[in-house]
């Protein structure tokens, strides 16, 4: 196969991902979409194996060990988990590109012609070694290993600083050099520096982090992609880089923070506060609400990550369903950082059979809010908190929020008056038109689908 | 001739144009699903990990090598089929809807 040949072919891979990703742009293309980025993919690795003088023994040990845990991972993971194993993922597409990075630079043998070549080894090795070691931290603190608060030390900032310029100094020492010595110990502080960028981040920080990650596991292939001058590689790695980053200035601006305050904020490390709001809470009870539901012509359902902890998300379409027999119309208002990642909310709702086109996104849930009767928020906290829009002094002013209290009566669900991850009071709960079911979801949810059937 | 590095700084910023003007067509409900696929996708690093393989007797480049393949296969196998498994979970509404209760 001819140079040319090849690369045209790499470009047919690479266009297959961009085809992929548009199709992503309705729920009734997607799928098919995944399908043609995959065929790419098998494109990419067939024209790559026809052409380059291969070790086939190494490669059919590495893909027989990769299929198999990658398969098993795919086919078994919860979809609450989903965010770790995004995260892993992530960290081993950039460890596989700093190892293809470190495997040129041991071919070289010191003996690379031009400085940019160079230059592109050290950028794949350290981006792709600091999203290896930063992604197994984002995973460990969203599987539960590791604590999910922040874990800080005094000087922290300094040290990171102190290793990002020594890696930047002993990176300038190998790219003049092209030695083993600083290479290596270069690549040891990169996975260094990995681990205490991400450490410091807490846990409900961790969907920006992840996307983040994502970005750079996409910006590694694409220095790969300039180490071997591979243009499905530059291309397909400029693509995951561009997604990374409009993902991380999402999540970024539904919570109202800079990203630099993500990074290196350690958000919640001054302590929650208590409850500072008083005031008469109306409890009710699920008779009540079922009585209020059945009546309703529109319900808004704003889940929050309560609602997967609870596992109750069967519950909620149950009741959503009953509902619906009785002509009742029902939506879902989905704040993006209700789950713990972006769009991990309709995942988790799309797993229990809701329809997609009743998941709607924060504006689309603000506007039917207005003409909307009963709104049920189950799980949620900080994303329903009116303080947001109304508290210039709150910590999380600015935050966009689904206005649930436009609607005529909001039930909230929850099991006490607890504040919520940031620590801050709501005052939603004790407003006149606010009914309190203080319940475990799944129980609360259950309780009103039998009710609902005695209306 | 230009040299292949900056044909590949000129593809690598057409192509992140054309990157955020797609994703940003992404709706939110499908977010999970794209971070998942372009994972998948940032896996097409195991071009230059089948190439890699084939960087001669240096047995620590040989070590490298295989690893790079194990993980890049991990990224495009699992990150595909978890993708596929998701995005089969979204479905349209059912049309054929029950009678009104009484």
């Amino acid at each position: 196969m001819s140079p040319n040949t090849r690369a045209l072919l790499y470009l047919v891979a690479a266009i297959s991902f961009i085809v992929g990703l548009k199709r992503l742009s309705s729920p009734r293309t997607a799928r098919s979409g995944n399908t043609i980025a995959a065929v790419g993919m098998l494109l990419a690795v067939v024209v790559t194996l026809v052409n380059a003088d291969v070790s086939w023994g190494i490669i059919a040990a590495g893909i027989a060990t990769g299929t198999v845990i990658g398969a098993v991972a795919a086919i078994r993971v919860k979809m609450t988990a989903m965010p770790q194993m995004v995260a892993i993922f992530n960290g081993f597409g950039g460890i596989a590109s700093a190892l293809v990075a470190g495997a040129e630079f041991i071919r070289a043998g010191g003996q690379i012609p031009k400085a940019e070549t160079m230059l592109t080894i050290i950028l794949s090795v350290v981006i792709g070694a600091v999203t290896f070691t930063g992604s197994l931290i984002a995973y460990a603190k969203l599987q539960g290993i590791l604590r999910g608060a922040p874990i800080t030390f005094p000087g922290q900032r300094l040290a990171n600083l102190v290793l990002a310029f020594g890696l930047i100094g002993i990176g300038i020492w190998a790219q003049a050099t092209q030695d083993a010595l600083p290479f290596w110990t270069g690549a040891a502080l990169a996975l260094l520096l990995g681990l205490s960028l991400v450490i410091p981040i807490g846990g409900a920080d961790m969907p920006v982090v992840i996307a983040l990650l994502n970005s750079f596991s996409g910006l590694a292939a694409a220095s790969t992609g300039f180490v071997i001058n591979n243009s499905a590689l530059i291309i397909g790695g400029a693509l995951v880089g561009a997604s990374g980053i409009f993902l991380t200035k999402l999540m970024c601006d539904a919570m109202n923070r800079p990203v630099s305050n993500v990074l290196f904020g350690a958000f919640g490390t001054e302590g929650a506060s208590a409850p500072v709001t008083t005031g008469e809470v109306r409890r009710t009870t699920a008779d009540d609400v079922a009585i209020a539901l059945a009546y309703a012509s529109q319900v808004v359902v704003v889940p929050g990550y309560g609602l997967a902890v609870a596992q109750a998300q069967h519950a909620l379409r149950e009741l959503a369903s009953g509902l619906e027999r009785r002509g009742v119309n029902v939506a879902y208002g989905i704040h993006p950082v209700a789950g713990r990642m972006p769009g991990h909310m309709n995942v988790l709702l799309a797993e229990a059979d809701v329809p997609y086109e009743q998941l709607l996104d924060l504006d689309a849930t603000n506007s039917l809010l207005r003409r909307t009767d009963v709104v049920l928020v189950v799980g949620a906290n900080d994303v329903v908190n009116p303080s947001a829009r109304d508290d210039p002094g709150s910590p999380i002013y600015g935050m966009p929020i689904a206005e649930v209290d436009r609607a005529t009566t909001v039930v909230v669900i929850k099991r006490s008056l607890s504040p919520g991850f940031a620590g801050i009071d709501n005052p939603l709960f004790y407003q006149d038109r606010t009914l309190m079911l203080f319940a475990d979801a799944k129980k609360a949810l259950t309780e009103l689908d039998g009710a609902l059937a005695s209306v | 001739m230009l040299d292949p590095v900056v044909i590949g700084i000129i593809t690598f910023v057409l192509a992140a144009f054309v990157g955020f003007e797609v994703i940003s067509k992404v709706p939110p409900t499908l977010h999970t699903p794209l971070m998942s696929g372009s994972n998948a996708i940032s896996g097409i690093t195991i071009v230059g990990a089948l190439i890699a393989t084939g960087s001669g007797s240096d047995t620590l480049a040989t070590v490298l090598a295989f690893a790079a393949v194990a993980t890049a296969t991990i990224n495009v196998v699992g990150g595909f089929l978890v993708t596929d498994r998701m995005l089969g979970m979204f479905r349209r509404p059912r049309r054929t809807e029950e009678k009104p209760g009484p």
